[in-house]
């Protein structure tokens, strides 16, 4: 009987810290976000003019798609990209070579994406890095601003996130075992079909779990977006923002918010379930 | 394998090696041109190369800014310090706390809040920040109308607001982390301790908190790293004493200075430098 007591007295200490943290800074904070969005800026009485706000609004609308089509479209590109990286890295690379690679993938991560986004426009303003080089080649004559277009939103994007899709891929190849790869050449198999009857099957739970990141990361992406965008950047993240703090339109922004989380559950739980991975098993 | 040819170099090799290349251009070609930058003496803060200068580190020109003499800059330095150095504490005693909880205790519904857990992770950091603005803001409103004015100024956009939404998703990370090693902890080594005679405490102290050590050193920097470079959620919580990204996103939307490239050389320095102790850190805890 005290021996139940005390037990029950442990799991108490232990688990009110995380309900008190899970509880006041995730779910509260999202049920009041969830609640403001169906709320009358003024009266506080219950409204679906913020959602009809949304979807009246073409401007709002074309924002949002535009945001998705850029995410989907930069997490395929990353995509592209990351499986040879994470292939060369776990099938081919020596331990010394693969630990640089690593390294320099890891590197630009844990430096921040501010400084991220500054390299880039380091190099790609009127009066940067890359004009200068091109003139200095002869290229060309005149400073040629290469910020604030669309494809430099896209290089940022992937720039910031080729380290989250190149990881996943990498730990599902590492438990691949090169005698199945031996075994498809043995059977008359070459190059490309190897890889696509053996290797990309293998790695399929980690490019799920790569492309839900990156995919989730763009969506939510702020810094880059706005700094290589300049105000043309046309991302949704940009109207919470305007709504929250500079038109202190709380209603907008946390209807603007509910909308974005939605869709972007939705659109990963729709992907798993054509494709008929398991995000758990996945994990 | 692919390559196994006896000739020195097979096409196969060639095109592997040369991607390896083109993806190490990418990944670092643009730090290495911003730390080159960073000791040009060219106040343009691009080529051409003016020669070697330590200006936009300090300088004892008034026209030219370095970033120690820029008191902005040393201040937001500090306040992030600050603002870092609280979150690693508290995400990393939360950490231990709940990676006892899900490995050792037993409870209805553990799964489900596991799964909770990870939500801070994958909802994105304007979200976050926006909905802990949102629900802080009422509760400040409530504090100060019941309690009289003043009394909920700490959920107000300033240090302890940055903090705790900061904590939100780091906490996070540093469960994750100390979860995975906790559950490669043999729990007999904690009995037989109480066999020897110690009591409970001791052999928490002693035994399971000390091979928790490498697991929690970890966390800590993880934590105060993702602290120190956060903008997303802190843009909103952020009253009037910015952080280093925070000043640096202010600025950066009006233009570029070559200040800006010394900063990204130290941040560079500070991040590899705690960087690389992780990682061996980690690497010795494995050989252990």
């Amino acid at each position: 009987m005290l021996a139940r007591i005390k037990r029950s007295q442990r799991l108490m200490f232990f688990l009110i810290p995380m309900l008190l943290w899970i509880g006041l800074l995730f779910v509260f904070p999202h049920v009041k976000l969830f609640m403001l969005s169906f709320m009358d800026r003024r009266s506080g009485a219950f409204t679906l003019a913020n959602y009809a706000a949304f979807f009246n609004k073409s401007l709002y609308t074309k924002v949002f798609i535009h945001t998705a089509i850029f995410s989907i479209f930069t997490t395929l590109l990353t995509l592209a990209l990351s499986f040879p990286t994470a292939f060369i890295i776990t099938k081919v690379l020596g331990s010394k070579m693969k630990a640089i690679v690593l390294m320099a993938i890891v590197l630009p991560y844990w430096i921040s994406e501010l400084i991220q986004a500054f390299t880039w426009m380091v190099l790609f303003r009127e009066t940067g890095v890359i004009s200068y080089l091109l003139q200095s080649l002869g290229i060309t004559d005149h400073n040629i601003e290469f910020l604030y277009h669309n494809s430099t939103i896209v290089v940022g994007l992937v720039y910031t996130s080729i380290l989250f899709m190149t990881i996943p891929i990498m730990n599902s190849l590492d438990t691949l075992d090169d005698k199945l790869i031996e075994a498809s050449y043995d059977l008359g198999g070459n190059f490309w079909s190897t890889m696509r009857e053996i290797i990309i099957p293998h790695a399929g739970p980690g490019i799920m779990v790569g492309s839900i990141m990156v995919f989730m990361l763009n969506l939510g992406n702020y810094v880059t977006v706005t700094l290589l965008g300049g105000k043309n950047s046309m991302w949704f993240t940009e109207s919470i923002y305007n709504q929250f703090i500079v038109r202190f339109n709380q209603n907008q922004g946390s209807a603007f918010g509910v909308i974005l989380l939605t869709f972007s559950v939705l659109f990963v739980w729709i992907i798993l379930k054509i494709t008929g991975q398991d995000m758990t098993e996945a994990m | 394998m692919y390559s196994s040819s006896n000739k020195p170099f097979s096409l196969a090799q060639v095109l592997f090696y040369g991607y390896v290349i083109l993806i190490l251009l990418f990944t670092i070609g643009p730090l290495i041109i911003v730390t080159i930058l960073a000791f040009n003496n060219n106040p343009s803060a691009s080529f051409p190369w003016h020669g070697f200068t330590l200006d936009w580190f300090k300088s004892s020109n008034p026209e030219r800014v370095g970033l120690f003499d820029d008191a902005r800059m040393v201040a937001s330095i500090v306040s992030s310090l600050k603002v870092a150095a609280a979150v690693t504490v508290i995400s990393v005693l939360l950490g231990v706390n709940n990676a006892f909880l899900f490995v050792r205790e037993k409870f209805v519904g553990k799964n489900f809040f596991y799964m909770l857990m990870l939500g801070p992770l994958v909802v994105p950091g304007v979200v976050l920040g926006t909905s802990i603005l949102a629900f802080t803001h009422g509760i400040a409103n409530t504090l100060d109308s019941a309690l009289g004015a003043g009394a909920g100024t700490f959920l107000r956009p300033g240090f302890w607001l940055v903090v705790l939404g900061q904590v939100s998703f780091v906490a996070t990370t540093t469960t994750l982390v100390i979860t995975a090693r906790l559950k490669r902890f043999d729990p007999s080594l904690e009995e037989a301790a109480l066999d020897l005679g110690a009591t409970q405490a001791q052999a928490i102290i002693n035994i399971t908190l000390r091979f928790l050590t490498p697991a929690v050193v970890g966390a800590a920097i993880i934590a105060f790293l993702f602290s120190f470079q956060n903008f997303n959620t802190t843009y909103f919580l952020i009253g009037s004493d910015p952080t280093v990204p925070i000043i640096l996103y202010s600025r950066l939307r009006f233009g570029i200075s070559p200040e800006i490239n010394a900063v990204s050389v130290l941040l560079m320095i500070v991040t590899g430098v705690l960087g690389i102790f992780a990682f061996s850190f980690q690497k010795e805890e494995k050989a252990a």
